[in-house]
């Protein structure tokens, strides 16, 4: 591509991370920043067998938030029963402490869940290329960054020389038009764009989202919008910046003040796709027309609104659908015409880098208010910031007094790694982003929704329609 | 890593659609050191029952698919999360290479970083392999990775892309590592200019 011609936002990004090509289409990129978790352990032991130092130390950042617990935190590290979990968190905090990265350890004021975090304290800015070893790391595409998830090898790779190979992906714009109904949420959009495209509709795609619904969510809808782009199959999901991106990002402790602001905002400004700039491929949907959201199968595209039924799965023309539908309703133990409103809940849980930021709990609290949880539900705030700042609202005791738990911030009920499972057999309506088979416990049935149709399950005891409660 | 250039070993048919990296390693297991044997997590919830007993019909239980070295899959193999013990898991048991219509974008870039060879062939020629398979167990499938081509039972050969420079780097056992810091004054001269560019994204900002 030359100087003149019309360029995507993520033919600029890759473009200007390019220090090299080879073979068909693959680049070795420069990685402005990379984010991990306790997970790549295999990646700092094989570095340090090789005798390899992390080249840039500053441009790694990890954070504690898969394994940590989230009760119980006062009695530390020696109040995990789990010893597994223990090593976990004690490994990165050697491999950090060793290698002098920026951590964000369990016992850290600012502790939470990566995408959380990183965002929050303003480390993002648009045009960045960042990698994490959490796919979820494309959350941070509703900053204009091109975030995507790469395995333990590639981490390795990327602490050793800062940078990674990647091969180009192909550009999908989805442009969501009209304007979202009450009750309606960034959730529920990018569930219904999921049940449209197909969990592998976006396979070897970068999303960039475009229309008057996107411009109008905030911040942290973007973020749950991007965040759960990668179920769709797609590299990463991207959001060009605008002014709701500049004034989120002002004055947040990692992001350039004075004239160093005015300079990267002029450069940020010239991030987002040009005029006439062609995608690959092109997708519409009616905002108008999205509904509250619920998954009824063990995949993300397994999904309806909330005002429908259990499909038949001989209704699916493709083989593999009905035969993935087949077996996702005998897993969930749910019958094909049966209304989504009828299925009893046993547990909620309100949390994971989906939907844990301060607005998702104010969208459950304003559910909770005045209520009374029906079963167990806990709420999993996604940072200490976020919590703190839910905590001067009185959110916590408003989700107390409804009977909900309040805890402290991680991963949580999203993978239970940290032991925070849902039983066999039990039925959890779950703010998280994936309801695959056994991913909240073995045996587990997820049903994926919005923060205030959560709320909304968890005071009926039954999955249920946000709008009745609005 | 393991060098890979040609293998003629059973093949064992898992044609499903989607199945992702939570079904090929429970995230349980990954807190595990290597040491444990990742082999013995692999499609762990199908292989064993809640109370660890095995599940002895399992396809991979059942001889001589026990010592396949060749998984044959359905579409979308290895969506979903970056987790790498997934390969982990696949290498362990003795899987040298894997053949599906498609894979997760991240997993099959995991498999090229272990010496796992990811074979795209099209749908129908996989499915037809399969129930190949399947009918006959204990059949045999060859790929050779210097002519990109698999050689069905039947005799017939079917070829596949993969890309040149990552088929070299299967061939010779490399990984990326050092063959990117053998490029370090590049990377450096383009940190510069890039810095040069950007300078607030050097040192800290207060």
């Amino acid at each position: 591509m030359t100087g003149t011609a019309a360029l995507t936002m993520y033919d600029k990004i890759w473009e200007q991370h390019t220090i090299r090509t080879r073979g068909d289409s693959e680049a070795l990129l420069y990685v402005d920043c990379n984010v991990v978790h306790e997970g790549p352990f295999y990646a700092f032991d094989a570095l340090l067998q090789e005798e390899r130092a992390v080249r840039c130390p500053d441009r790694t950042v990890a954070f504690a938030d898969h394994y940590v617990p989230t009760v119980g935190r006062e009695r530390g590290l020696a109040g995990i029963a789990d010893a597994e979990a223990r090593t976990m968190i004690e490994q990165l905090d050697r491999n950090a402490s060793l290698t002098g990265i920026d951590y964000f350890g369990m016992d850290h004021p600012q502790q939470g869940i990566m995408h959380v975090v990183a965002p929050e304290l303003g480390m993002v800015h648009p045009g960045m290329l960042v990698t994490g070893s959490d796919s979820h790391i494309a959350t941070n595409g509703a900053f204009g960054a091109f975030g995507f998830g790469v395995g333990a090898s590639q981490v390795k790779h990327i602490l050793a020389t800062q940078t990674v190979w990647l091969k180009r992906a192909r550009t999908m714009r989805v442009e969501v038009g009209g304007c979202l109904g009450p009750g309606v949420s960034a959730k529920d959009v990018v569930l219904a764009i999921i049940e449209q495209l197909s969990i592998g509709g976006g396979v070897g795609h970068v999303i960039e989202y475009t229309g008057p619904v996107v411009r109008a969510l905030s911040m942290e809808g973007r973020m749950t919008l991007c965040n759960m782009t990668i179920e769709a199959g797609a590299r990463a999901g991207m959001i060009a910046p605008d002014a709701t991106t500049f004034a989120y990002l002002e004055g947040r402790p990692r992001t350039p003040r004075g004239a160093a602001w005015t300079d990267a905002l002029a450069s940020w400004r010239a991030v987002g796709t040009d005029p006439g700039a062609t995608f690959d491929r092109h997708a519409q949907v009616d905002g108008g027309a999205i509904e509250p959201m619920v998954t009824w199968g063990t995949a993300q595209d397994e999904a309806t609104a909330i005002s429908g039924v259990v499909p038949d799965p001989e209704c699916f023309t493709d083989a593999g659908r009905r035969l993935r539908a087949t077996r996702a309703l005998e897993y969930m133990g749910l019958k094909a015409g049966t209304a989504l409103r009828d299925v009893r809940v046993d547990r909620v849980f309100i949390g994971s880098c989906t939907n844990a930021r301060l607005e998702d709990l104010r969208a459950a609290a304003r559910v909770a208010r005045g209520r009374q949880a029906q079963v167990p539900a806990v709420v999993v705030p996604g940072s200490q910031l976020v919590k703190r700042a839910a905590e001067a609202e009185g959110l916590d005791q408003v989700f107390l007094a409804a009977g909900f738990e309040w805890r402290s911030p991680g991963c949580s009920m999203c993978t239970g790694s940290n032991g925070d499972r849902v039983p066999a057999g039990e039925r959890c309506a779950s703010t998280s982003n994936r309801n695959f088979e056994g991913r909240q416990g073995r045996g587990s049935r997820t049903h994926l929704l919005s923060p205030a149709m959560a709320a909304a399950a968890a005071v009926s005891g039954r999955l249920a329609d946000v709008r009745d409660f609005l | 890593m393991q060098p890979f250039s040609t293998l003629n070993a059973i093949a064992a048919p898992y044609f499903e659609a989607d199945i992702d990296t939570d079904k090929i390693i429970p995230h349980r297991f990954l807190r595990k050191p290597l040491s444990a044997g990742y082999r013995n997590f692999l499609f762990y919830n199908e292989r064993f029952a809640p109370d660890g007993s095995i599940r002895p019909d399992f396809v991979l239980h059942r001889a001589p698919w026990d010592h396949a070295q060749i998984l044959v899959a359905g579409r979308n193999f290895g969506g979903g999360s970056t987790r790498e013990g997934a390969v982990y898991a696949l290498a362990d048991f003795g899987f040298r290479a894997l053949i599906a219509p498609s894979f997760g974008d991240i997993f099959h870039a995991n498999c090229l970083q272990n010496g796992v060879l990811p074979v795209v062939l099209p749908e129908a020629v996989v499915a037809a392999l399969a129930a190949r398979l399947l009918a006959k167990p204990g059949l045999t499938v060859a790929v050779d990775l210097p002519r990109q081509i698999v050689t069905l039972p039947d005799g017939s050969d079917c070829p596949f892309e993969i890309d040149p420079v990552r088929k070299e780097q299967l061939l010779r056992g490399l990984d990326d590592i050092g063959i990117t810091l053998s490029d370090l004054p590049l990377i450096e001269q383009f940190e510069a200019g890039y810095h040069g560019q950007r300078y607030w994204l050097t040192g800290k900002h207060e």
